[in-house]
């Protein structure tokens, strides 16, 4: 009735996806951080991973193993390792999910296959606005019928936007409902701004302008049925719930080991009380957060409703994220605060989860 | 059964604190033993899920009532965790009678003497075939009717030797009834008044040398790794009894939250999980931080019994439901009081009444420091006296 413990395989995968995120992606951080730039290397080798290819469709050269809880494993593990590049290296997943769940037939035959060749090609999703009343479900940005197609009107921001890709599935109100249309990068009315955000130094993201931007009815997601706008944003809340629980324990395991090597008064200061109990609240909430998260994954995989479990989930990873990542700026007290240290750079990603939406898919 | 039998006398035995809850002990000794409780019977930690499951359930209708249920308690989980199987047939039996209702309790707690388990003054001594039990245990929960009904039994924790701290404590089961063990007073409290928490004496009380749980020998260097089942087997009885603490608050604080949201939605204030965050209202974002908090306890108690289920050592997350379970229903329960407004307040509803029982399970089974400071330990791998 309740179970507590991945399966085997998805043990397999968490314990590559940790490997891979300890050598491969947390030693690159801080210097992808302070560069601004994406370490290419490591995406390409992310991408033999096939962590993404392993969702899609069989039919179109996935793997067919499509699970909410794993991806949430993976998106824990990757976050743990870097914000920004699990961001990145997760990015196809933004597109290639969407389509796989809502594309039409024609869509998943021309637009699936590219993320399951040899070289990695990065996606891009536009669905939050640069607005205090941004609503995920209801978006401002608008899709109007024309004579041979759509024409789009509106705003979005954090829409990362990585080197190799052609276009961007921009979320848009369709009288009234959400809709997905695939927008190429070129498009006339398309301006594009690249964005200086907080945190996520190293993941390139845009603010996207669309004036009367003009698309083909085929690029509608879904074709003439369209797509459940609301169950991408449940996925995506599920999959940032699980990326927060990562960047929390990246910054708890951080605060820990310093608090046990770092000598005050003859002692570590882990062994004062004031310290440790921190620790001992950070691991408790991480804990927690993280069975949230899965709890909505498994609901998402159980096809049962999400919305309230996706919401709960995202509400209080996005928190604890937030909570851990300042006490382990706070144990580290003032080299907490410079960046030759992680937690300052922790912090400034853990509040981007207050205002991400959809940055990541499960 | 927590519907129809306790909602309905809740306040009754709320309001009269010392009165012993007849129609429901007779009704739970009649109905509830084969059925919904039954399976504690027996105390192995097999259905641990179910059992926190049903925890929870029962304590939505009522915690203190919960804790009267006649039932082998924490002195079965004592009795499960360090007996052999003679004495768990020999202590359990009564259990399973068509005989009178019968308790079982755990007299652990002394006046200077809480978290601080090994500090106890209580003595044993062994004389002739006889244990002999000295000292008084206070915070008794059950402590009147596992003392006073024929077939019942309390498990006293005392000391063979004050000189050798922890390594000197045992566990001994005293029957219900035995000389010189005496009830002198019984707790009048904040919440779960239905439940009686007694202050007992025992005078020169003699118990057969059967009695004691685990071995009588004094280890003195490291009583921890020793192996004995005395004092770690005492302690062991905590990593199942603080799972089932914890669905207890989860069930008083799933009483709290749902009552909440059903008088808001009948206010005519639904919740609504798809509203931008700037118009989220305060009293959606405050039931929606509720309602993570308690599902964030229930996972982690779920989990803590689920390990244990799998015969997995669960200290660490036993501490860390309970922990969790304690501090954020006892918050959840304050907030439904403040949320609600002055009916809340009132007591012509549970609301106030279940802010009042909510609080003990942050103290009780250990409390939250105490839980904190087990999950310190085991996270930062510090043994008792390095972090202290």
């Amino acid at each position: 009735m309740i179970d507590f413990e991945p399966s085997d395989e998805q043990r397999l995968i968490v314990e590559t996806v940790r490997q891979f995120a300890a050598s491969e992606v947390r030693p690159r951080a801080r210097e992808c951080a302070e560069a601004r730039k994406l370490p290419d290397d490591v995406l390409a080798r992310a991408h033999e991973l096939g962590l993404v290819a392993n969702a899609l469709p069989s039919a179109t050269g996935g793997g067919g193993e499509r699970s909410a809880i794993t991806s949430a494993l993976i998106a824990e593990e990757l976050a743990w390792g870097d914000l920004a590049i699990a961001i990145a290296i997760l990015s196809p997943s933004l597109v290639a999910l969407p389509v796989a769940d809502f594309g039409t037939p024609e869509q998943q035959r021309a637009w699936l296959p590219r993320y399951t060749a040899d070289r990695f090609v990065p996606g891009a999703l536009a669905l939050v606005e640069p607005s205090f009343h941004f609503d995920a479900f209801r978006p401002a940005t608008t899709a109007r019928p024309d004579a041979d197609g759509f024409v789009l009107d509106g705003e979005k921001c954090f829409v990362p936007w990585l080197p190799g890709d052609d276009g961007v599935l921009v979320i848009a109100a369709e009288q009234g409902a959400a809709q997905a249309f695939w927008v190429p990068r070129d498009a006339a009315g398309l301006e594009v701004a690249p964005e200086r955000n907080m945190g996520l130094d190293a993941l390139p993201t845009v603010e996207l302008r669309l004036r009367g931007v003009r698309v083909p009815a085929s690029a509608r997601l879904g074709g003439a049925r369209g797509a459940d706008v609301a169950s991408l944003v449940n996925r995506g809340r599920v999959a940032l719930a699980a990326a927060a629980v990562g960047v929390a324990r990246a910054a708890f395991e951080l605060a820990r080991d310093y608090a046990k090597q770092r000598q005050a008064f003859g002692a570590p200061i882990a062994t004062k009380q004031a310290i440790a109990f921190k620790l001992a609240e950070m691991a408790i909430e991480i804990d927690g957060a993280r069975l949230l998260a899965w709890e909505a994954a498994d609901r998402l995989d159980r096809g049962l409703p999400a919305l309230r479990e996706a919401a709960i989930a995202q509400h209080q990873a996005q928190r604890i994220a937030l909570d851990v990542a300042d006490g382990a700026v706070q144990v580290f007290g003032g080299h907490g605060y410079i960046r030759d240290y992680l937690p300052e750079m922790h912090l400034r990603n853990a509040r981007g989860f207050a205002c991400f939406e959809a940055l990541s898919l499960v | 059964m927590a519907l129809e039998q306790m909602r309905p006398i809740s306040r009754r035995y709320d309001v009269h604190e010392h009165e012993a809850p007849r129609e429901w002990i007779d009704y739970f000794w009649r109905h509830g033993r084969s059925g919904a409780a039954g399976i504690e019977y027996g105390g192995d930690s097999d259905g641990m899920v179910q059992i926190c499951v049903q925890a929870e359930q029962l304590c939505w209708g009522d915690a203190a009532l919960y804790l009267r249920m006649p039932t082998p308690a924490l002195g079965g989980s004592a009795v499960a965790a360090a007996g052999t199987p003679e004495q768990k047939a020999r202590f359990l039996a009564g259990f399973r009678g068509d005989g009178p209702p019968v308790w079982g309790a755990m007299a652990i707690t002394e006046a200077n003497a809480g978290s601080d388990a090994a500090a106890i003054q209580t003595t044993a001594r062994l004389d002739g075939d006889e244990w002999v039990l000295n000292g008084t245990k206070i915070f008794c929960t059950s402590g009147e009717s596992a003392s006073q009904a024929e077939g019942g039994f309390v498990v006293v924790w005392a000391t063979l030797d004050k000189s050798a701290g922890r390594g000197g404590i045992k566990s001994f089961v005293v029957p219900a009834r035995t000389p010189g063990m005496k009830l002198i007073g019984l707790e009048k409290k904040l919440g779960i008044r239905a439940s009686d928490t007694a202050t007992l004496v025992f005078e020169e009380c003699r118990i057969p040398k059967e009695n004691l749980l685990g071995r009588a020998e004094v280890k003195k260097q490291d009583p921890q790794k020793a192996g004995d089942k005395g004092f770690k087997g005492a302690m062991a009885t905590f990593d199942a009894s603080r799972p089932i603490v914890a669905a207890m608050a989860v069930g008083v604080g799933s009483a709290s939250l749902e009552f909440t949201i059903e008088e808001l939605a009948r206010q005519g204030v639904a919740i609504r999980y798809d509203a931008p965050r700037v118009e989220r209202t305060a009293i959606e974002r405050d039931v929606i931080e509720m309602e993570a908090e308690l599902q964030s306890a229930r996972l982690l108690t779920w989990r803590a019994a689920w390990m244990m289920n799998k015969g997995r050592p669960n200290s660490l997350e036993a501490s860390m439901a309970k922990a969790k379970a304690g501090l954020s229903v006892t918050r959840i329960t304050q907030k439904a009081v403040e949320l609600l407004g002055p009916p809340g307040y009132s007591q012509k509803l549970l609301v106030e009444k279940w802010m009042r029982d909510a609080k003990i399970n942050d103290i009780y089974e250990g409390t939250q420091q105490i839980n904190q400071l087990i999950v310190a330990r085991r996270i930062l791998d510090y043994s008792s006296s390095v972090l202290r």
